[in-house]
């Protein structure tokens, strides 16, 4: 019994290390070079700033356009009158191309 | 297999120790490879701790006496489904737990944002491994689940009967996964911190974390109302216990920030605030973890002992003191960029909402840790009861409900006034319909009660309005039927309707909660077979006592040796509405000096509550059957006296037979209380509305949506 | 008034109504809260009509229940039945409750007798740590 807890033990150590240092094992072995251009086989991308930007953006232009939504949702359901509601949204909408634009910038447009 | 175990827990530091070391290497210098070993540690932490989780349930289930958590909570003759149970019932298999459930969260909330926020995740994962290794260094240094003894006992103790009931399998897991879930926003709202950077993608994924602590926290606490309800014998749902109110508290906090995210999604405000709540409610979580077993508090848990207390105020201060010094360095990246368009709109409900939230939990918090308060500036240690508790809370949650209803109402930034005003018509006109309702009908003792029924109603108006004009809306532009319409609406703004949905559940469940409180009919007393007794409109008949013997290896019973209870028959107007069966349990102890017939009978003494539940009330009752009487305490003395202690049950056989021919008089304690039915009810719906709220669209509908909203935007700019 | 000295303004009213709310929650748990002592702190220091947490252990040989009424002695936790609080308790009893015991049970002085108040008596679980059941706390 002690033997086989022993066993299992090393079996469990060599798995987790195995797992854990494969992102480094790896790295190194994709070329020496430990700077942010290095792509990994894994194809992870480096962490360049313009990628948390474009995060970012899409998330800001997905909850502009449910603001967008809710608010002719709020003026059909009767909570603003016409005016207001075309207030805020041509208000809305622009704030929506401003997200737009920017994210135009970081890449071409799809089409 | 205990030094598998044991040796798992070690491995379990060493990976927590090297990935906080790799992931804060890896953001700090660039190297990707690094910060992704650390997520992988992660993982590797949760495969180890699963590996250790199974060798402790192999272990109860096998009924290894060689473990002490074993010998000390489980026994053989502990039913099957009570073994598995018993694993987090002592301090360190609970241990245990929690650090198995923490892993198992961080692994998947890591998984989840694998692709993206990457110097966040890194120094959240830090964080988490950080709790992660706390919670195991407790084990592997003060209370280690792997402990064994030689020679090993040939049986155990058992599991304390008051623990056998089936809600004991889910409530422990349900609660620690609300707590650990409550730490991972608080790792992501550090990270986002220490990375500068609090942005829209931030919201989007803390969101998600918050909202799983929200809900498993809330449905923990809901289940341990309903098992302290229906299976503890004291017959009440909530009592301002410590442990309770330390739940409950990381709860509120939660709620506030998961309406005030939303304010900060859309005007980029409150920042401060949400990082902070985000904070406080991962380090209450960790409060409550450690009032639950620290025994500082005189609540009925006096569980751990003061050895665990210090590295848990430790980990209290330094989480307080991060989190201090992370906002108030941070504060010029955490500036609002607008500040509110109108008092007259949605956003500011939200903020109405927060500030009561956060004051109910100011207030639980202070009258919970008021005898160490006390205590520190009077040397007096002093607590406040329940009536303190309850006049502070009540005021605040009628506040809390009525802006539930002013909510829906509201325009988000800007409502218009003459629109508003008309809005609410309805929703006031269904709640002094009901006020009128129930003056008639004669109810009107208790004004708050009053008031919280009112103001459901109110909430029921407001929500009912929205659902019916969204869908007259929607059958206008696309002229579905009207179920359909309803339907089409929820799914197509499921955040929107999930969350009236939800708030139309905690309408319910604050009725059921008002009217059981206020117009509850209790009575104790003493009752002989054929006497009757009257509780509330119903009449109440002990019509025959009962005596169950189960045999020591009885599977299916909680393992009781002998229950002694009633047939009860209960009555309205002479119709007869149901027959209730309560009993006491009484298990056997190992204390030698009881006998050998008085230890079979001589353990903790456990409640069987008869509850017959319906919409309008539930029928309560709960028997303490008088064993001690002097013909019962001799059949026991003889027992103990000529018989071998194999035989012993045979006076048990006869004692449960004199029982019969000459029951005592028994103590009942009866309950009929309107509405305890809409406590769950409530809760349910609060489920209901959270999935829907919570479920995401199919990703075609959502390039669909995205892609005309684009064209819809740009078509917009070129209107203006 | 420029609008950023009005939110200032605003702000400060906010904080000081919470400072005002905060401090009357304050001062009325103080008043409304009942000291927890020991039987022989009780003995010493009772006075007649305050309502006291009482905490200790239950005297072996000293339960005795009259119909409605349990009779029961409360001596200190650290030993010593010398200073021994014998009390009168109505309401409903928990299950774990059992000579040799830790108790809390909230009583007043009336006359010359301690009589418990109704409901309140909590036993605390016998053994080492147990996972959180709510509340044993009768309280109506």
């Amino acid at each position: 019994m002690g033997f086989l807890v022993v066993i299992l033990t090393l079996a469990l150590i060599a798995l987790v290390a195995a797992v854990v240092s494969a992102p480094i094992r790896r790295a190194r072995g994709a070329g020496d070079s430990p700077d942010a251009d290095a792509q990994a086989p894994t194809g992870q991308a480096p962490v360049a700033p313009s990628a948390h930007t474009r995060d970012d953006l899409e998330a800001a232009r997905e909850a502009k356009y449910r603001e967008i939504r809710d608010t002719e949702l709020d003026f059909r359901t009767g909570k603003l009158s016409s005016e207001d509601y075309e207030t805020i949204d041509a208000d809305l909408r622009a704030e929506a191309i401003e997200i737009l634009n920017e994210l135009d910038e970081l890449r071409p447009r799809e089409p | 297999m205990a030094g598998l175990g044991f040796a798992c827990l070690v491995l379990a530091l060493v990976v927590c120790a090297y990935g906080i070391g790799a992931s804060l290497y890896g953001v700090r210098s660039g190297r990707v490879e690094f910060s992704e070993s650390g997520r992988r540690s992660v993982y590797a932490l949760a495969g180890i701790l699963t590996v250790a989780f199974i060798v402790l349930e192999v272990a109860f289930l096998s009924n290894d006496f060689a473990f002490n958590t074993v010998a000390d909570t489980s026994s053989r003759t502990t039913p099957a489904f009570y073994r598995a149970a018993a694993v987090w019932s002592s301090q360190e298999g609970s241990l245990l737990l929690w650090a198995w459930l923490m892993s198992l969260w961080s692994s998947l909330a890591l998984f989840l944002t694998r692709k993206r926020m990457r110097d966040v995740a890194a120094y959240a994962t830090a964080i988490m491994l950080g709790f992660s290794g706390f919670f195991v260094s407790l084990m592997v240094f003060y209370a280690n689940p792997f402990a064994t003894t030689h020679p090993v006992p040939p049986e155990g103790a058992g599991l304390d009967p008051l623990l056998r009931f089936p809600t004991m399998m889910i409530h422990p897991p349900m609660l620690y996964s609300g707590y650990t879930l409550c730490t991972i926003p608080l790792a992501f709202g550090m990270g986002a911190l220490l990375a500068r950077r609090v942005d829209a993608d931030w919201i989007k994924a803390i969101r998600r974390f918050a909202f799983a602590g929200w809900l498993f926290l809330g449905m923990g606490i809901l289940l341990g109302a309903r098992w302290s309800y229906s299976e503890l014998g004291w017959g009440g749902y909530w009592g301002w216990d410590a442990v309770e109110n330390a739940s409950l508290m990381p709860w509120l906090t939660a709620t506030a920030f998961l309406h005030s995210l939303m304010i900060q999604e859309k005007r980029g405000m409150l920042k401060v605030w949400n990082v902070s709540l985000v904070l406080a409610t991962g380090t209450l979580a960790i409060m409550g973890t450690f009032l639950v077993r620290s025994g500082i508090l005189n609540s009925i848990h006096a569980f751990g002992g003061q050895t665990l207390g210090v590295p848990f105020v430790c980990l209290i201060a330094v989480l307080i003191a991060g989190s201090i010094y992370l906002v108030v360095s941070r504060r010029e990246m955490l500036r609002s960029e607008h500040r509110l368009d109108s008092w007259l709109s949605r956003e500011a409900i939200f903020l109405a909402n927060n500030l009561v939230l956060v004051g109910l939990c100011f207030v639980i918090f202070w009258g919970t840790y008021f005898p160490l308060i006390s205590e520190a500036l009077t040397g007096q240690e002093a607590s406040v009861g329940p009536p303190w508790f309850d006049r502070y809370t009540v005021p605040l949650a009628l506040i809390l409900v009525l802006l539930s209803g002013i909510g829906p109402v509201i325009a988000w930034r800007r409502a218009t006034l003459a629109n508003a005003r008309r809005n609410f018509l309805v929703p006031i006109g269904c709640a002094l319909g009901l006020l009128a309702i129930l003056e008639i009908a004669g109810v009107t003792q208790k004004p708050l009660a009053l008031v919280m029924f009112c103001l459901a109603a109110f909430v029921f108006g407001s929500i009912g309005q929205e659902f019916f004009r969204g869908a007259r809306a929607r059958r206008a532009m696309a002229g579905e039927a009207a179920p359909l319409a309803v339907l089409a609406l929820v799914r197509r703004n499921r955040r929107r309707y999930g969350g009236y949905i939800v708030h139309l559940g905690i309408a319910v469940l604050f009725v059921g909660v008002a009217a059981s409180s206020s117009f509850q009919h209790a009575s104790e007393l003493g009752l002989s077979p054929g006497q009757s007794t009257r509780v509330g409109s119903y009449e109440v008949r002990y019509v025959k006592p009962t005596a169950t013997i189960t045999p020591r290896y009885d599977q299916e019973h909680t393992g009781s040796t002998l229950a002694l209870g009633a047939v009860l028959d209960v009555t309205k107007h002479g119709h007869h509405v149901t027959t209730l069966y309560p009993s006491e349990g009484f298990y056997s102890s190992d204390e030698a000096s009881q006998g050998t017939v008085g230890s079979l009978i001589g353990g903790q003494p456990v409640s069987h509550v008869a509850l017959d539940g319906g919409i309008t009330r539930d029928v309560w009752a709960a028997i303490q059957p008088n064993i001690e009487a002097p013909w019962l305490e001799r059949i026991v003395k003889t027992g103990n006296s000529t018989l071998p202690a194999e035989d012993g049950i045979v006076a048990i056989a006869y004692l449960a037979r004199e029982y019969l021919k000459h029951p005592p008089q028994a103590q009942f304690h009866f309950e009929v209380s309107p509405l305890v039915m809409w406590i769950w009810l409530g809760g349910f719906i609060v489920l209901g509305g959270a999935l829907i709220a919570i479920w995401p669209a199919p990703s075609v509908v959502r390039a669909r949506v995205l892609a005309r909203s684009r064209g819809r935007a740009v078509r917009g700019l070129a209107r203006a | 008034m420029n609008p950023s000295r009005k939110r200032t303004v605003r702000l400060v009213v906010a904080l000081s109504a919470a400072v005002v709310l905060a401090s009357a929650l304050i001062y009325t748990s103080f008043s409304a809260a009942s000291p927890a002592l020991t039987p022989s702190q009780l003995l010493r220091e009772a006075a007649p009509g305050r309502s006291y947490q009482l905490t200790g252990t239950v005297v072996p040989g000293s339960v005795h229940r009259e119909g409605a009424v349990l009779d029961f002695s409360v001596e200190d936790r650290a030993g010593g039945g010398a200073s021994a609080v014998a009390l009168a308790y109505t309401g409903v009893v928990p299950d774990p409750f059992h000579e040799g015991r830790e108790v809390i049970v909230t009583v007043a002085k009336q006359g010359g007798r301690y009589v418990g108040e109704a409901n309140s008596l909590i036993t605390k679980c016998p053994s080492k740590y147990k996972t959180a059941p709510p509340s044993e706390n009768q309280n109506s």
